[in-house]
C-alpha cells in the first residue's frame, strides 16, 4: 500500500488568530464572527485527522532573512519548535517532523528538477503554528505529524503561481509513489488579499478573493496564471501569499468536492478566507 | 535599476532588489529584536545598540521616531518592522494606522477594517487613485 493524500486545507494564518487563542480572547466580539466560523472546520478535521500534513507556509523575517531565503525548503528535522518572533515562542505543542516522508519528498522533487532547499532545523513562526491552531484548538499535542515546505513569498523575485502549481503537481505524485500506507493531508496556507505595508495599508478585495476561492475548486489554471502583479495590485502586496494555496490545489486530484468554505473580514488587516477541497 | 510593472501601485513597498540593498543594514539591524537578549540591550539603551549597525543616520531617526512608512521608504521591509513594533508591545494596526495616507489612529484604522477593509477601488494605480480623489 502507498501513501494517499486524501484532501487540501487552504487557510489565511494571521498572527492574531494565534494571539486571540493564546490570550483567552476569542470570545470577544470581535473575534466571536471568526471562532464560530472555523466550528464545521474543526468538526471536519476531527473526523479526518491524517498520518502527516504537508504544511505550505512561509518565514516571515523569523528563521530566514535576507541573509538566506530559499525558494523552497522542506524541514526533515524529527521536530520543529515554535519561534521567536519578537514577542517570545508561542506556548503551543512542538511540532513532530516526519523525516521519512519528507525525505522522499525531497528525492522525487529533486528527481523531478525541483531544488529544493533542506532545512535540518528550522523554527516555525505563525505561518505554521496559526493553521494549526485554526485546525485543532489547543490540544496538548498535535494529532498529526508535519512535513514544513516553506516557500519564499516575501523577498523578490518569488516562485511564479505556475510554478508553485506545478510543484504541487509533483508533491501529488511523490506521495503517491511513498511506499507507506498512509494517509496525507496537504495545506496552503497564507492571503487572502491583504495589503500591511505603506500608505495603502488595509487594502482587501472580496472579489478578487471569491474569483480565486472558485477558480480553486474548478478552474486552478486559472489562478496558476496570475502574476505578481495582478496578485499586488488587487490582492495587496501581501496578498501573493496565495500562490501557497496553488501548491496545495496542485497537489490534488483534477476533480475535487468543497467539503468547507469561509470568508470573514477583517481579521487584524486581512482577509480570512479558509477552504476544505477532498480528492473526489 | 529597470522600472518594475508594480511601480504605479501606490502607497506600495515591494521587498525586490531595490528596496533589499536599500534596506538591507536596517533590516537586518531589525532581524536581531527576535532575540530576547537583542531587545533588552536595544532597549536599555537605543542609540547605541543603533551604532552597532551599518545604517544611515537618516534610518537611524526613523528608527528612533518609530516613523513606520519613513522606514519603508528607506529600504525597510513590514514583516521586519512589525519586530519594532512588538517590541513597543504594540498591536500592528498602530503601525498600519501611522502608515496609512491619510494617517489613522488605532481606532480609525479598526474601524476601516470592520467597515470592510480598504477599498480596492480607486486603489489599484496612481492614475486610478488620482482620479478617485
Amino acid at each position: 500500500m502507498m501513501a494517499k493524500i486524501l484532501a487540501g486545507m487552504g487557510t489565511s494564518h494571521v498572527p492574531g488568530v494565534g494571539a486571540a487563542m493564546d490570550n483567552g480572547k476569542t470570545d470577544e466580539p470581535y473575534w466571536q464572527t471568526l471562532f464560530k466560523g472555523f466550528e464545521p472546520l474543526r468538526a471536519w478535521h476531527r473526523d479526518n485527522v491524517p498520518d502527516v500534513n504537508i504544511i505550505v507556509f512561509n518565514d516571515h523575517a523569523t528563521s530566514y532573512s535576507l541573509d538566506g531565503y530559499s525558494t523552497f525548503t522542506i524541514g526533515v528535522a524529527e521536530e520543529f519548535q515554535p519561534a521567536d518572533e519578537g514577542w517570545g515562542p508561542r506556548k503551543v505543542p512542538v511540532v513532530k517532523g516526519h523525516p521519512e516522508l519528507a525525505w522522499h519528498l525531497v528525492e522525487q522533487l529533486m528527481a523531478e528538477e525541483f531544488d529544493m532547499a533542506v532545512a535540518g532545523s528550522l523554527d516555525v513562526d505563525h505561518g505554521l503554528t496559526v493553521p494549526l491552531s485554526i485546525a485543532y484548538d489547543q490540544p496538548d499535542e498535535w494529532p498529526a505529524d508535519v512535513v514544513p515546505l516553506c516557500v519564499n513569498v516575501i523577498q523578490h523575485p518569488l516562485p511564479t503561481a505556475a510554478r508553485c502549481f506545478k510543484l504541487g503537481q509533483a508533491i501529488g505524485r511523490a506521495v503517491a509513489s511513498f511506499d507507506q500506507d498512509i494517509s496525507v493531508g496537504i495545506w496552503g496556507t497564507g492571503g487572502l488579499s491583504h495589503q500591511l505595508g505603506g500608505e495603502r495599508a488595509g487594502v482587501v478585495n472580496p472579489e478578487f478573493d471569491t474569483a480565486f476561492l472558485d477558480n480553486l475548486v474548478n478552474n486552478p489554471q486559472a489562478n496558476a496564471a496570475l502574476s505578481h502583479t495582478d496578485f499586488i495590485r488587487e490582492a495587496g502586496c501581501e496578498g501573493v501569499e496565495m500562490i501557497m494555496w496553488n501548491v496545495m490545489r496542485g497537489a490534488l486530484n483534477d476533480k475535487v468536492s468543497e467539503a468547507y468554505r469561509f470568508y470573514h473580514i477583517p481579521v487584524s488587516a486581512t482577509a480570512y478566507g479558509a477552504i476544505i477541497l477532498e480528492n473526489s | 535599476m529597470a522600472a518594475r510593472d508594480y511601480d504605479d501601485v501606490p502607497g506600495t513597498y515591494v521587498l525586490d532588489s531595490r528596496q533589499y540593498r536599500r534596506g538591507y543594514h536596517l533590516n537586518m539591524f531589525l532581524m536581531t529584536l527576535n532575540r530576547a537578549e537583542c531587545r533588552d540591550e536595544f532597549a536599555a539603551d537605543e542609540m547605541a545598540y543603533l551604532a552597532k549597525f551599518k545604517i544611515t543616520e537618516e534610518q537611524k531617526q526613523a528608527v528612533q521616531a518609530r516613523d513606520y512608512l519613513e522606514m519603508l521608504k528607506l529600504g525597510a521591509n513590514v514583516y521586519y518592522t512589525f519586530k519594532l513594533v512588538s517590541h513597543d508591545k504594540n498591536p500592528p494596526q498602530v503601525m498600519y494606522g501611522k502608515m496609512s495616507d491619510p494617517e489613522l489612529s488605532f481606532d480609525e484604522f479598526q474601524q476601516m477594517m470592520i467597515n470592510g477593509g480598504r477599498p480596492i477601488e480607486g486603489n489599484r494605480s496612481k492614475s486610478e487613485q488620482k482620479e478617485s480623489r
